[in-house]
């Protein structure tokens, strides 16, 4: 969502704004011992943390970016992929306009959402089994 | 069905059995587990809920039964509807108002005239102790025919729909603290619901309009955990009025360093400084506007450069001018100050006078002690 | 009443009642005081009264050895009181734009984080000028009701106005309207106590300076 034309407020992002940036990253670091000790998943809800324009996104950067990448398309897109510390993935989730509606940062070997689902198998054997127009038994 | 509902055991899920769970609606509409995971963990956000409570959350959500929501509109501008069908847009947003079966909303429903009153009696009647009522508007005192619907008085309906309701949602200022019509000098004695209404469990969402999601996030928490969420001290959900714009403002570091903007567009405008001296009321207005901020996330008035006009508290209207710093008096003082000194002048020439003459009697009177007079 | 309502009240009400008292009791006191005149000095002028009296505004401020050694304490607390006191009144963004507001002047601001520095240290200083007040002996002779009164009520707007900058304890609006109130309190009462001082000083101060210029002496 670049804005390059527009008029922009000169805010810049600075660790003097709300300095929320470096304990966050402290809290990913422990949820990260503490899963590798113990094998306890965490999630931190970005959009709870009061962050100024810009303080989001130098958390993403510092993360960077791993191998994993995947595009959902569930009520509108969301999009997962491993950060370049592994075990440290980011979930963002999108409505049908785009528009960021929550995010989280998931400390697991892999998000729960990117599984497939026992519900969605169940619903999905049926549909199989109707197209092809055999008995279950 | 008749069963009467304990808001804080959280049983408002058992309303209208007949109306299916919120998990079989849904999975009846196609919507996926996947979807279902990403719309409890966006709800938990939305509630400002810690991220591990999203499990417990869905289930609840899952196992949630299609709550009644009677809908009724006073003195108000739909401004407030206006806002929650904003909320409709998002895929995920809707699916709180599919949770739901909004039984009566004069400006939404297809039925008019005797049909749509009549949807509201039988909403009324059949979930009678269960329904959700959700009130946008003031309702006048003074003359009960400054607002009537279908003949019937604002009071005399809400005082009937209140009866039955398992609680009330007050939806915008004018709701929850009379709002605009209640502004000086309110000339239809507008007064606000908790006014009136005092044996029933009230939520109020003040905002003009109030932001969409905290609307649906209400909502949210009620199919949930069928409780009311922790209010403040004047009946605001915390999750969303816990604290004040100023508190959450991006522009605060201008503030305390003492950059302000003095006019919309000067050189402290465009660097985006703090809009304090411009009137802003952020910093005694609580509402959730500087972090879920607005159209879809994209901005708050703040952050569009105009300062906050305290919508979301009681009488803003009366504050003494949107534009009006905080810190300035509300009323013109520069002429008190004038007429009180002119009068002091006055008052202080006309004592003086009284004093000079006193002293002046007291030494005309005043008689010297002689030799003789001591020796008399 | 909500807090906003309260809010409100002092912003508008509150406030006028206030300026009124103020303004009128200040102005008739002073009045009474210079319209009462003095006896005409029959002796020849051997100096001059104005340019001594004026001088002597300036050099009081200024306490001589004998005395600053008497009551150091009072003396340095008294001062660092005053001075910081001045900066959260007269610096902090918010009072100028309600002087200007009042009467239409204004003047640069000072950073937050500098005007709470000040604020802190008249709070501590307020502290301490009590405490010397009530532990040595002759002040404490010295001293009557209204002195303490007078010490509280310049005291609040001090620790109110802390705790709204810091909002501390309650809301906002509540924070903000007992601020007000407290410096309402402290505007009506001014005219009939010894707060006068602030501006009854200089008048004293002249009179001094300027027996002493027609005497033709020292002052
Ligand atoms: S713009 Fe308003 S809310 Fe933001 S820091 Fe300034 S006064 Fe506070």
């Amino acid at each position: 969502m670049s804005t390059v034309n527009s008029p922009r407020f000169n805010i810049q992002a600075g660790s003097e704004l709300t300095r929320n940036v470096e304990p966050l990253l402290h809290e990913i670091r422990h949820a990260l011992q503490t899963f590798l000790d113990t094998g306890e998943t965490s999630i931190i809800d970005l959009r709870s943390i009061p962050l100024a324009p810009g303080e989001e996104d130098s958390i993403i950067n510092t993360l960077g970016q791993g191998e994993v990448q995947a595009l959902l398309d569930v009520l509108g897109p969301s999009e997962i992929y491993e950060t370049k510390y592994a075990g440290v993935w980011i979930v963002t989730h999108y409505n049908d306009d785009d528009n960021i509606i929550s995010r989280f940062v998931e400390i697991t070997d892999s998000p729960d959402v990117l599984k497939s689902q026992r519900e969605d198998v169940v619903d999905a054997l049926n549909a199989l089994v109707t197209e092809l127009g055999t008995d279950k038994t | 069905m008749t069963k009467d509902l304990n808001l804080k055991n959280g049983s408002l899920t058992e309303i209208s059995p007949e109306k299916g769970t919120l998990g079989e609606t849904l999975r009846k509409q196609g919507v996926s587990r996947r979807s279902f995971m990403k719309f409890c963990a966006t709800t938990a956000s939305m509630m400002a809920l810690p991220p591990a409570m999203i499990p417990s959350i869905a289930k609840a959500l899952e196992n949630a039964r299609r709550p009644s929501v009677i809908w009724l509109s006073f003195q108000e501008c739909t401004g407030c509807t206006e806002s929650l069908t904003r909320a409709h847009t998002s895929t995920v947003e809707s699916l709180i108002f599919d949770s739901i079966s909004l039984d009566y909303h004069h400006t939404l429903q297809a039925a008019a005239g005797h049909g749509a009153e009549l949807a509201r009696e039988v909403a009324m009647e059949e979930n009678y102790g269960n329904y959700l009522l959700v009130v946008d508007g003031s309702i006048p005192l003074d003359n009960p025919g400054y607002s009537t619907i279908a003949g019937i008085s604002n009071l005399d309906m809400l005082n009937e729909a209140a009866k039955g309701a398992a609680a009330i949602i007050a939806v915008g200022t004018c709701a929850t603290y009379g709002g605009i019509p209640h502004a000086n000098p309110n000339p239809t004695g507008a007064v606000s619901v908790k006014d009136i209404i005092k044996d029933k469990p009230i939520i109020n969402v003040p905002g003009c309009p109030p932001i969409p999601v905290v609307i649906t996030g209400v909502l949210a928490h009620f199919l949930t955990f069928g409780s009311l969420p922790e209010l403040d001290h004047i009946g605001r959900p915390k999750a969303f009025y816990g604290q004040s714009i100023h508190d959450r403002c991006y522009r605060r570091p201008f503030y305390d360093k003492g950059q302000f903007a003095e006019t919309f567009d000067d050189e402290g405008a465009k660097k985006g400084w703090c809009l304090f001296k411009l009137g802003c009321k952020g910093p005694t207005t609580y509402n959730a506007c500087a972090t879920t901020k607005w159209n879809n996330g994209t901005s708050f008035p703040i952050e569009s450069g105009h300062p906050c006009i305290g919508c979301s508290e009681p009488d803003f209207w009366d504050g003494g001018g949107f534009y009006k710093a905080l810190s300035m008096p509300t009323d013109n003082l520069t002429q008190t100050l004038k007429y009180a000194a002119a009068g002091a002048v006055a008052a202080g020439v006309t004592v003086g006078v009284m004093n000079r003459s006193k002293k002046n009697t007291s030494n005309k009177i005043h008689v010297k002690t002689t030799l003789e007079d001591l020796e008399k | 009443m909500t807090e906003i309502e309260l809010l409100s009240w002092a912003r508008g009400p509150g406030l006028q009642i206030a300026t009124i008292v103020f303004v009128a009791g200040v102005v008739i006191r002073i009045l009474e005081i210079l319209l009462l005149g003095r006896k005409a000095n029959l002796a020849e002028a051997k100096g001059s009264e104005m340019s001594n009296g004026l001088r002597t505004i300036v050099t009081r401020t200024i306490p001589d050895k004998t005395t600053f050694k008497r009551s150091s304490v009072t003396i340095v607390s008294g001062y660092v009181f005053h001075i910081a006191m001045f900066i959260p009144l007269f610096f902090f963004a918010p009072h100028i734009l309600f002087f200007k507001d009042v009467i239409g002047v204004s003047w640069p601001s000072l950073p937050g984080a500098v005007v709470d520095a000040f604020a802190v240290i008249s709070i501590i200083a307020m502290i301490a000028v009590l405490i010397n007040r009530l532990t040595n002996r002759v002040m404490r002779y010295l001293t009557n009701f209204e002195d303490l009164l007078v010490w509280l009520l310049t005291f609040l707007p001090l620790i109110t106005g802390y705790f709204a900058f810091h909002r501390i304890g309650l809301t906002a609006p509540s924070l903000l309207a007992i601020h007000l109130l407290s410096v309402e309190v402290l505007l009506i009462v001014f005219p009939f106590t010894k707060l006068m001082h602030t501006f009854t000083l200089f008048l004293a101060r002249w009179y001094n300076g300027a027996i002493s210029g027609y005497r033709g002496v020292a002052s």
